[in-house]
């Protein structure tokens, strides 16, 4: 397997972008990428995108962007697994490139959630859990994510203002993003009193409905120099696993199995421990999502990590930093597209230019996505070369 | 909601079938091919007991569109003494008197709607135990 | 032929919520006392919009098979009686047989006849059995019928689900005698695509409701050569809480009879679950070499006439399951007359 580097990123100010279609969102996202390099030729194309079909009615992802970003008769196709597929067309790519088949791969993710109404949405999302055993019942996903928030509550004693810590914490993050679809300051007391969604989530425990995409170009690590003066950055760590598509399959309900059997999978292909990472984009689609994605990953014993972000651990210059992007919360959630923009966080703090949202001395970075609620995750770990 | 797709889940939906591996035991709800624990591929089929354990549960307060004059509605896991956990919603008692751990049994409801002209989706709920 | 047939197993099942007469005529501008005095009721169960005549059915049909001791792969006929059968076509027999496990190999199709249609079922299940080309059939009694808004009907139309195993072995009550008195009797009929019933006024009692309980009743005691003082209970129509005690005073019962089968007061008129689930409420406590007298009613009209004497058998059953009485006044729930117009989807919506 040949070291794998990426060398230029791209995307645009996510939000309701009433003016941008499906395919103009991942082309414009594609470009800034490509011109983040010195690319022209393009081998191979990885999309992360949940459900065209649903949103927009378009399936044949890879055919539609190849042909509109003008690269007639690329190889290219969709990935999907659920909100983790922009990850998913990540570990695509990565292996594209590690195996030797292709050099020059884009890795690209979008998801046009606003052309749907907002019960169509909610039913495009929901094909991610289980159609027959659980959304045939009524569920939702801020209802799946409530279940495990009042198991998580129940357990360890977790109180509603330690679930808004992460909101507010997410959000002074977003507001150092230019990139993120919400830059308002949040107070704990506002997360407390927002409409109820399923309870004991509320409206600003959960990510938005975005529109947006994000592209990032990957080449053999030995050729990197031809393609950027930046520092190239290497993918030292790739780690994906599934579990049960239903919630109450799973062994518990306040952890997430997936996550952290990605999590050890990445850090073992890396050769690091936890500690070693120094920034992380975790998926943050709830705000109880983050705390118990962080304890999964090893950053917190079980049932601390709420906690933790209460005292300051994961803020900007806390022991783990997570999501200075903003987080899924502040930055936005266009499904298909998290997962490589959480990648583009990394880059930017590794190569020094978060700006107000830079862990000082970042050389390694994770990022963790995750699919439903939690049937699937994928972890990649990065560092500087 | 399709009549075969409806169709299909009946044995689960109206009788709590479950299938129990022939090897390990372990037992699956709806049925499966092939045991995740053990990988054998037969089963014998058992219904599940009618009084689960509530593990958790939450109040939808936005569902989607089939529910919203449900809304909110309560949705819990159960644990049921075979082993297998069951998601419905919890039906017949107040927000406030439902508690993680409590008793609830299943009840035959009708679960969803094809809209007014359309099949009708029946299925099991949790209810207080009488 | 002379095999002896009777009740195997029975069920109820009634929904939790329940209307005062006083939150219906405040909606209409009503005098609550006067409909309370006039029809003898004071509350009706409401079903939930989840629940309508088959999941009513389903649950009663599981606690007869519980006092039945037998499994619904032995049931080999499914009649489900009913006014309010959640669909125009499609029976609501084959849910019923799918919940239970009777199918495949089970006899079926949907009873009509007003309130009259469970009892008619529970005749003909009692006939298949006696026959002996079934060991063990079901009977069902479900509604979750409508009263127009502000008619008066609307009082006291609820819901409710009395289920029969019917059988030859380990009868719990024996069916001595049975008989039928119909004619054609326009007395409250609804017409296809219409929402509510419409009735002929005061022209439902005497040549209607009278007349043909009466008629039946008259049947069954030449039949059997009985006289009221030989039952310890008597069960009729129950439309309302007067009429049953009209005629069964009018043909020589005592309240003391009546008294316990008579459950519309507070739970309303489950239309053909009317006089089964009253049978229910009596079997919950009779004892062995009990008779019951048993007359139903069904507009259009017909009434349905049982004898029925209880075995040893049924000291076993009565509390192997839930028994009536909890069902009507155990944890219940009042709702007002706008939740109550949501569940019964009177409330005009765009879709």
């Amino acid at each position: 397997m040949r070291d794998v580097a990426i060398v230029g990123v791209g995307m645009q100010k996510w939000g309701e972008l009433w003016e941008k279609s499906f395919r103009d969102l991942f082309v414009e996202a594609a470009l800034n990428a490509i011109s983040d390099t010195k690319v022209s030729k393009i081998d191979h194309m990885y999309i992360g995108c949940m459900t065209g079909g649903l949103f927009v009615g378009q399936e044949h992802v890879g055919s539609i962007m190849a042909d509109y970003l003008g690269q007639r008769n690329l190889a290219a196709t969709r990935v999907e697994s659920a909100c983790a597929s922009g990850g998913m067309a990540l570990r695509c790519g990565f292996v594209e490139v590690a195996s030797g088949m292709s050099d020059i791969v884009l890795v690209g993710g979008v998801e046009k959630m606003t052309d749907v109404s907002g019960d169509g949405a909610t039913y495009a999302l929901a094909t991610a859990a289980d159609q027959e055993y659980e959304v045939f019942h009524g569920a939702t996903f801020p209802g799946l994510y409530a279940l495990m928030a009042r198991a998580y509550m129940d357990r360890y004693g977790a109180t509603r203002d330690q679930l808004s810590a992460v909101a507010v914490k997410n959000h002074d993050n977003g507001l150092n993003n230019p990139n993120a679809q919400y830059q308002m300051k949040l107070t704990v007391q506002q997360v407390n009193e927002s409409v109820m969604v399923a309870d004991p989530l509320r409206i600003l425990d959960c990510s938005p409905i975005t529109d947006g995409a994000a592209a990032l170009i990957l080449c053999p690590l030995s050729r990197a120099k031809e393609f950027s003066d930046k520092p190239p950055i290497k993918i030292i760590g790739c780690g994906m696993a599934t579990d049960s598509i239903a919630l109450h399959d799973r062994k518990s309900l306040t952890s997430l199995d997936a996550v952290r059997i990605a999590g050890e999978r990445a850090l073992k292909m890396a050769g690091k421990t936890i500690n070693d990472i120094n920034v992380t984009e975790v998926h943050d689609c709830f705000t109880i999502a983050e705390i118990i994605v962080s304890e999964a990953l090893g950053m917190f014993p079980a049932g601390k990590g709420a906690l933790a972000c209460v005292n300051g651990e994961t803020r900007v210059e806390g022991k783990f930093p997570i999501n200075t992007s903003g987080g899924l919360k502040s930055k936005g959630h266009p499904v298909g597209a998290t997962g490589v923009a959480q990648a583009i966080e990394i880059v930017h703090q590794l190569h020094g230019e978060a700006g107000k949202r830079q862990v000082k001395n970042a050389k390694v970075g994770m990022t963790q996505n995750m699919g439903g609620s939690g049937g699937s995750s994928v972890v990649h770990i990065m560092e500087v070369a | 909601m399709f009549p075969a797709r409806v169709a299909r889940e009946m044995p689960h939906r109206y009788r709590l079938e479950a299938a129990k591996c022939r090897n390990c035991g372990a037992v699956f709800f709806p049925h499966r091919l092939i045991c995740r624990e053990c990988g054998h591929r037969e089963f014998d089929t058992i219904n599940i007991s009618a009084i689960g354990k509530l593990i958790s549960y939450t109040i939808i307060h936005t569902p989607a569109s089939q529910f919203k004059d449900e809304s909110p509605f309560a949705l819990g896991i159960c644990e049921f003494p075979e082993g297998v956990k069951i998601t419905a919603q919890v039906v017949d008692i107040a927000a406030a008197d439902i508690k993680t751990g409590m008793s609830l049994q299943i009840e035959f409801r009708r679960v969803q709607t094809d809209g007014h002209a359309g099949v009708i989706g029946y299925g099991y709920k949790f209810v207080p135990v009488i | 032929m002379t095999r002896k047939v009777g009740i195997v197993g029975y069920g109820a099942h009634i929904p939790r919520y329940r209307i005062k007469v006083e939150e219906i005529a405040k909606t209409w501008g009503a005098d609550a006392p006067s409909y309370k005095r006039g029809l003898e009721l004071w509350e009706k169960s409401v079903p939930p919009p989840d629940c309508d005549a088959i999941t009513l059915a389903v649950e009663a049909a599981k606690r007869a098979l519980k006092r039945a001791g037998i499994k619904g792969s032995q049931i080999s006929s499914m009649y489900v009686g009913s006014e309010s059968h959640p669909y125009a076509v499609k029976p609501s027999g084959t849910v019923v047989a799918e919940a239970i496990g009777a199918v495949p190999f089970c006899r079926c199709a949907d009873y009509e006849f007003a309130c009259k249609a469970g009892t008619e079922a529970m005749y003909t299940t009692l006939m298949l059995v006696k026959s002996g080309d079934i060991e063990y059939g079901m009977a069902i009694a479900a509604d979750t019928s409508q009263g127009a808004p502000g008619d008066a009907l609307e009082y006291s139309a609820s819901a409710g689900a009395a289920a029969f195993v019917m059988g030859a072995e380990n009868i719990i009550a024996e069916v001595e005698y049975t008989t039928s008195f119909m004619t054609d009797t326009p007395d409250f009929w609804r017409r296809e695509h219409e929402f509510y019933p419409q009735h002929g006024g005061r022209y439902t009692g005497e040549p209607a409701y009278f007349k043909h309980s009466v008629g039946a009743a008259k049947s069954l005691f030449e039949k059997s050569g009985t006289k009221p003082s030989d039952f310890q209970w008597a069960v009729f129509h129950q439309p309302n809480g007067k009429f049953p005690m009209r005629v069964g005073q009018m043909l020589g019962f005592k309240k003391e009879q009546m008294e316990r089968g008579r459950l519309t007061p507070r739970l309303g008129n489950t239309y053909s679950g009317a006089s089964p689930l009253g049978l229910t409420a009596i079997l919950d406590v009779a004892k062995p070499g009990d008779r019951i007298f048993m007359v139903s009613y069904g507009s259009g009209a017909g009434s349905d006439g049982f004898i029925w004497r209880v075995t040893e058998r049924m000291k076993e059953v009565q509390n192997i399951t839930t028994q009536t009485f909890t069902l009507l006044d155990e944890k219940k729930f009042y709702v007002d007359y706008g939740t109550y117009a949501k569940f019964r989807r009177k409330i005009i919506k765009n879709d």
